[in-house]
């Protein structure tokens, strides 16, 4: 008894220092984009982040939770010594939260995701055996990763060449962005809260029928459009700053439109990547709890909760002043581009959350930047910084797997 | 991390840039009046702020130069933007020129053509000012990915330009053509280099009109 409670209390522990870390840092980065833009104030991006994170993470975070906790690491070898498991994930969670601070203080771009899973794929393949690693599935994780920011970055070219042709091409750009910015919020809406309804409300112990759920979809997107164009129509233009700068209004406009993908942003967020700090955490308890790997015992509601809350208390503690520093150096995503990156990485995310694939946010985000890019919506990408953002992220994998080998071997001599 | 893969923008610096060499170029029209007026004390001064306001174009654009590395991405190519940056300082150190000969030789403008003379000057100004005006549309030409309405709109704003600098042109060969008449009542190397301050006035408007050819290859991409 008293060492299941060992496991499961030192799991909490590491499990929030994660979540905390992934507040402080990936989170703020996720939500840099919208103040970088204006379309919301530091205060208010925190309060979305900490609703819709949280939300994300309850709602739909179920499935990717999953691949982290059972996914990885071929359980029936380890039937006769369940405890090996245990030591793995706790060494895993101290390797990968370990990792992400040193990363952090010296500013390098990694990605929780690729820390936690290069963290877990090490312990299994070293402490274990090679064979106790599921390589197919880990392939599949690691071309998702190839994958997400593609399609991210194809998304958001689309967008943004949609958005140029319809409105900030024409004879009258403003009278076209309220009318066609309403139609955004509607398709941002519809995909978020698909996903959310198809992949996630049967962890909260709802189910709805096929035709059910896009019904209510589009439903609960076009009631959020509505309120999107009322809002729209009372944004008035300024002559004063329209003369320096003509697309000042319609900016404006396309601000309301990037409300809506930052809500979107920290649910898809929320749903992705709270996981990387309960998987393990779930995958101990459940061990401790019942004495045997992969029982078949649903993810509890308040250990998704506990991620979630990790989440906020990193982003209000630490992720205010990151939010701060990237939003000050992000103004060239003006809302009309940041909205199209926003709501092409939220779409790929949501998805791959639906899919319970671990995938980066931020590598996620950095994809439908350049995909804006591409279409020749930003003033200046630097390109050797993009490179050193990839290079990070394979460098994140060993880096977390050593880490994660340590902690297990120290784990395996200590604990009982 | 996520902001640094974003390079300086080099917009709002070529438009800062075009709006410090524009107010170079305009010192000229005051300095002028006050060498034709034969007030050197006021044209001292003056030919002192052009040259301050010369040197902080020249600072601006080594700046906007160290913020353009060849690692940038941008919708449109690296090269001309450096171009039309070069263009655009070139019409500051013209006003610098033509101030710093006359206030060198002390030079006197002829009585009979004083009045073409200070015409011809603010004609070339108006054409800085016109270069100012287009190239102040490059944030709504990123904005809108140099496409549609506000391409037509900036090669209107060129076109009006290139009318300026045509008529800077036969102002300049008129200014010339009175020179000629009255020159052999004048001291000849005072005419010499009237002619050559003449040319340089004019090469104020020629420089304009490159700013507007170099943004109209932008438009083109």
């Amino acid at each position: 008894m008293d060492a299941q409670l060992v496991y499961i209390s030192l799991a909490a522990v590491f499990g929030i220092f994660m979540a905390w870390g992934i507040g402080a840092n990936d989170v703020a980065n996720a939500m840099a984009t919208s103040v970088g833009s204006k379309a919301l104030t530091i205060k208010q991006a925190i309060l979305v982040a900490a609703v819709f994170e949280f939300l994300g993470a309850v709602l739909a975070g179920g499935e990717v939770t999953s691949t982290i906790r059972k996914g990885i690491v071929d359980a029936d070898l380890l039937a006769g010594s369940p405890e090996l498991l245990i030591y793995g994930m706790l060494a895993a969670l101290l390797a990968a939260g370990t990792w992400l601070l040193i990363a952090s203080k010296n500013g390098w771009p990694v990605s929780t995701t690729h820390s936690i899973v290069g963290a877990i794929v090490g312990f299994a393949a070293v402490g274990i055996g090679i064979d106790a690693v599921q390589w197919g599935k880990v392939g599949t994780i690691v071309l998702s990763w190839v994958i997400s920011p593609l399609t991210a970055g194809f998304i958001a070219y689309l967008i943004y060449q949609s958005v140029q042709r319809l409105i900030l091409t024409q004879e009258d750009p403003l009278e076209k962005a309220k009318r066609y910015v309403p139609v955004y919020i509607f398709f941002a809406a519809f995909t978020i809260t698909l996903v959310t309804i198809l992949k996630g409300l049967k962890h909260v112990g709802l189910t709805i029928s096929l035709t059910s759920s896009y019904i209510l979809a589009v439903a609960i997107a076009i009631s959020i459009a509505l309120v999107g164009a009322v809002a729209i129509q009372r944004i008035k233009p300024n002559p004063k700053a329209e003369k320096k700068q003509h697309f000042y209004t319609v900016e404006r406009v396309f601000g309301v439109l990037m409300v809506v993908t930052a809500c979107g942003m920290a649910f898809a967020h929320g749903s992705n990547d709270v996981a990387n700090a309960i998987g393990p955490l779930a995958a101990v308890i459940s061990i401790a709890q019942t004495g045997v790997i992969g029982a078949k015992s649903a993810i509890p509601i308040w250990v998704l909760a506990l991620g979630g809350g990790g989440i906020v208390i990193g982003l209000a503690t630490y992720g205010r002043r990151v939010i701060a520093t990237v939003g000050q150096k992000i103004t060239q995503l003006t809302p009309s581009r940041g909205f199209a990156a926003e709501l092409a990485a939220a779409t790929t995310i949501v998805i791959a959350s639906g899919t319970g694939m671990p995938i980066s946010t931020t590598h996620t985000l950095v994809g439908a930047v350049l995909g804006v890019g591409l279409a020749r919506g930003i003033d200046a990408i630097d390109l050797r910084v993009v490179g050193r953002v990839f290079v990070s992220w394979v460098v994140t994998i060993p880096a977390g797997a050593f880490l994660a080998i340590v902690f297990f071997m120290l784990f395996k001599t200590i604990l009982p | 991390m996520l902001a640094n893969i974003f390079g300086t923008s080099p917009v709002q610096p070529l438009e800062r840039h075009v709006g410090l060499a524009y107010k170079c170029t305009k010192q000229i029209i005051e300095f002028f009046e006050a060498v034709v007026a034969g007030d050197w004390d006021k044209a001292d001064a003056v030919r002192a702020d052009i040259e301050r306001l010369e040197h902080e174009a020249d600072d601006l654009k080594k700046e906007i130069r160290q913020h353009l590395p060849k690692s940038l991405f941008m919708p449109v190519p690296r090269e001309d933007l450096l171009e039309l940056l070069l263009v655009q300082d070139k019409m500051a150190n013209r006003a610098k020129d033509v101030s710093g000969l006359v206030v060198g030789r002390r030079m006197e403008i002829p009585a009979a053509i004083a009045e073409d003379f200070l015409t011809m000057v603010g004609r070339s100004v108006d054409a800085a000012k016109q270069a100012r005006k287009s190239v102040r549309e490059l944030d709504e030409l990123f904005t809108s990915g140099f496409r549609g309405a506000e391409v037509a709109l900036v090669s209107e704003l060129i076109e009006e330009l290139d009318k300026i600098e045509t008529e800077t042109d036969n102002r300049e060969a008129a200014l010339r053509a009175a020179l000629f008449a009255i020159e052999s009542e004048l001291e000849p190397v005072n005419v010499m280099f009237l002619y050559k301050v003449i040319g340089l006035i004019g090469e104020i408007a020629d420089m304009a009109e490159r700013v507007g050819r170099r943004l109209e290859l932008l438009l083109s991409h």
